[in-house]
């Protein structure tokens, strides 16, 4: 009962939340944040790399930088985000009921999110695809497992492309659906499925965080999916939505400057006129978000750049063990493509 | 005018002159009450009008339309047929059938656990009195979200894996749950399933002729065993009358499941008990404070008229004790029911996991859990009406 009736305190909240408070519309969630001194963040529960809180509640992952750079670009101060941890089920309902400002929270853009939910995607932090996570053993690929039983969290883009793979290629797989993913990948690690599916990201940071031994689980290479993963921020608020995907476009700019945590102090002496932009140390980019000259140059000396947040969090030298992949610059070959600050 | 006129003491108030007013405590207390209503309504109204201006503001779509898309998932467990293209409605529909299907079962198993564990507690045996005590305070003290979680350990930790499957004949225990041989459905068993019924009907028949008999007589009939002989033996009248079919549809290893057969998922039998275990534990408590209501005078006159322990119990103290034990045993069955929503965490595929689902899918939380409010309100009322008429019949019959 207390698990149902949370899900039903939350939606009576949020519509609690819809009912009241229309005041919370365009420019205001900047003003609000500087009001309460706090950017509210809903990130994941835990996975690792993405969001995970340490035994003393530190929060980190590549969601969580995101938060961590706005909070330093609006706030001045990297400390100032409150995290909210949300389940699968409750992120839209929060971000849509104004409970939270930001949600980074590994969330796959859709069209039908997109346009029906009534909240806007900022941009892609991590470019994915859906895989699956076997025992080691006879099975090699997707393709072998006709009538497998699957774990797989509820309300996520993952349990529909499950079933549409399973239709297209005939495989009948059967899904065990939970509501937490803790639930879905303890029921794989008992043995009760044959498979756990989720972006790739996530196999290989629960493979490496809570398998007994990881190198016994095997991620198979077949993508079925796009998951392009990234912020959302609500309808409604253009001046918002502005700051948050341009904050996340700096920090991809900034790596292909060549602008780090370290060296942000000296380049800001740069002849390059872009990096002086970046950092504002010539042009005040700032002051079209309403914000501030150094406004990425703070958010820079306090998660790094781009490639800085990957390698720190999720990168080959972690535990999660990602390799960079489609996420490499748009120079070498990746996806990662920042429209130009100027 | 009538004969009777000249009898008539008082006339009667007039009529007409009975308007509503302030100055009369019945006037008064009608307009509080259409002011009460019209005030809830108005609130009611002024909600959902808010809700839907703010959600069209904020872009939200809303609305029901969606029931009627393809559902575009597949689901684990299911009663009814399922194709690939049904509808949100027909998913809903499922999962309203897999919380009945629980909800059943449950109901039954909790009653006999708990009645047996209620009734051992006035045991003469030191140990079982002591156990049953033991049993009561354990599972009701234990949320029962853990236990479901612990139940859904055992079961998929413990059992062996589809290699190593434990077989007897053609039954299987292992991680995919049990699997047993199960009749393919012909004549034969519908027929027998008509049989059963007719049988009871006439068991049922036959129990009203032996109180007649009794009352007139004081000769007790068999009611119990004339009614089970019958049933049975319908039963199997219809099973040969069908032409007495024996093919089963026989479970099988198959590569990564048993496949065929009839089959308990492990998260079926993990939420089922969980939810009788817990449930039982109250109805224990239920069942002792029944029994417990009757004085001990009730005992010892039946012994005085020569009854007999279990007809002491049968005839005189269970027909009292039903009185005390109905309206909270109904609470039960309405908690063991709502409680089935707790699934969620172990991942049988139930009302709320179907809603779940939904609301991910298209967004429309509002309406999703609308539906499932109305569906646990409607189950929670057709319990509670039920009972109130087995309550009704238990009730003392005022003469």
């Amino acid at each position: 009962m207390k698990k149902y009736t949370r899900t039903l305190i939350g939606s009576v909240l949020a519509a609690a939340g819809l009912m009241a408070a229309t005041s919370a519309m365009a420019g205001k969630t900047l003003d609000q944040i500087k009001q309460r001194g706090q950017v509210v963040c809903g990130v994941n529960t835990g996975l690792a790399g993405f969001s995970a809180a340490d035994s003393s509640g530190n929060w980190s992952g590549l969601d969580v930088d995101h938060c961590r750079a706005v909070a330093a670009a609006v706030l001045s101060d990297a400390t100032k985000v409150k995290y909210v941890p949300l389940t699968a089920q409750q992120r839209f309902t929060a971000l849509q009921s104004g409970e939270i400002d930001v949600l980074a929270r590994n969330t796959t853009s859709t069209m039908s999110r997109d346009a029906s939910l009534g909240l806007h995607f900022v941009g892609a932090n991590y470019y994915d695809g859906q895989g699956f996570m076997v025992p080691k053993g006879k099975i090699t690929s997707a393709k072998q497992l006709k009538g497998a039983t699957v774990c797989v969290q509820s309300g996520t883009t993952t349990e529909k492309n499950l079933t549409d793979y399973s239709r297209a290629n005939k495989l009948n797989l059967k899904p065990v659906v939970f509501e937490k993913v803790e639930a879905a990948t303890g029921a794989y690690f008992a043995g009760r499925c044959q498979a756990y599916t989720t972006d790739a990201s996530g196999l290989a940071s629960v493979r490496a965080k809570e398998a007994k031994d990881p190198a016994t689980h095997l991620i198979l290479p077949d993508l079925i999916s796009k998951e392009p993963l990234g912020p959302m921020v609500r309808r409604g608020d253009d001046e918002w939505l502005a700051i948050n995907k341009w904050v996340l476009a700096g920090l991809i700019e900034a790596e292909e400057y060549g602008i780090t945590q370290a060296n942000a102090d000296q380049m800001k002496s740069s002849d390059n006129p872009q990096v002086g932009r970046l950092l504002g140390a010539t042009e005040d980019l700032g002051k079209h978000l309403g914000l501030d000259k150094e406004w990425l140059y703070r958010a820079i000396k306090v998660t790094g750049n781009y490639g800085e947040m990957f390698e720190r969090n999720v990168g080959p030298k972690t535990s999660i063990n990602l390799p960079r992949g489609m996420n490499r610059q748009w120079s070498q070959g990746g996806l990662q493509y920042a429209a130009p600050l100027r | 005018m009538s004969h009777f006129s000249m009898t008539e003491a008082r006339p009667s108030p007039d009529k007409k002159n009975r308007t509503i007013s302030w100055r009369s405590r019945e006037g008064r207390s009608i307009i509080y009450q259409i002011v009460a209503i019209l005030s809830a309504f108005a609130l009611i109204a002024l909600l959902v009008r808010n809700t839907l201006a703010n959600m069209r503001l904020r872009g939200i779509q809303s609305g029901y339309d969606f029931l009627f898309q393809p559902f575009g998932f597949d689901i684990s467990e299911t009663v009814i047929e399922y194709a690939h293209n049904s509808s949100y409605f027909v998913a809903f529909a499922i999962g309203m059938l897999n919380t009945i299907k629980v909800a059943i079962i449950g109901i039954a198993l909790a009653t006999v656990v708990g009645v047996l564990i209620g009734i051992g507690r006035f045991s003469a045996n030191f140990l079982v009195q002591k156990i049953c005590y033991a049993y009561v305070e354990f599972f009701r003290n234990v949320p029962v979200y853990l236990q479901l979680l612990i139940w859904y350990l055992v079961f998929a930790e413990a059992l062996p894996d589809l290699d190593g499957a434990w077989n007897a004949g053609h039954f299987y225990l292992s991680k995919n749950g049990i699997s047993f041989p199960w009749p393919v459905w012909q004549l034969g068993q519908t027929l027998a399933l008509l049989g059963a019924g007719l049988g009871l009907v006439f068991g049922l028949y036959y129990r009203r002729l032996a109180r007649t008999h009794f009352d007139l007589t004081g000769q007790p009939r068999p009611v119990l065993w004339v009614a089970l002989a019958a049933t049975l033996g319908m039963s199997v009248l219809g099973w040969l009358a069908g032409g007495a079919p024996m093919e089963w549809d026989l479970p099988k290893v198959g590569e990564f499941q048993i496949e065929d057969g009839g089959a308990l998922s492990p998260e079926f039998m993990a939420l089922l008990f969980g939810l009788v275990f817990y449930t039982a534990a109250f109805i224990a408590e239920v069942v002792r404070s029944g029994i417990a209501s009757v004085s001990l005078g009730q005992h010892e006159a039946a012994g005085s008229l020569g009854l007999s322990k279990r007809q002491t119990m049968r005839l005189v103290v269970l027909p009292q004790a039903l009185r005390v034990i109905i309206p909270p045993l109904t609470s039960q069955y309405l908690n063991l029911t709502k409680n089935s929503s707790l699934a969620v965490a172990i991942g049988y595929p139930e009302l709320v996991s179907i809603a779940n689902t939904t609301l991910n899918q298209t967004g429309r939380a509002i309406e999703a859990l609308s539906i499932v409010m109305l569906v646990y309100l409607t189950l929670s009322l057709i319990t509670s009406a039920l009972m109130n008429w087995f309550n009704a019949s238990a009730a003392i019959q005022e003469r």
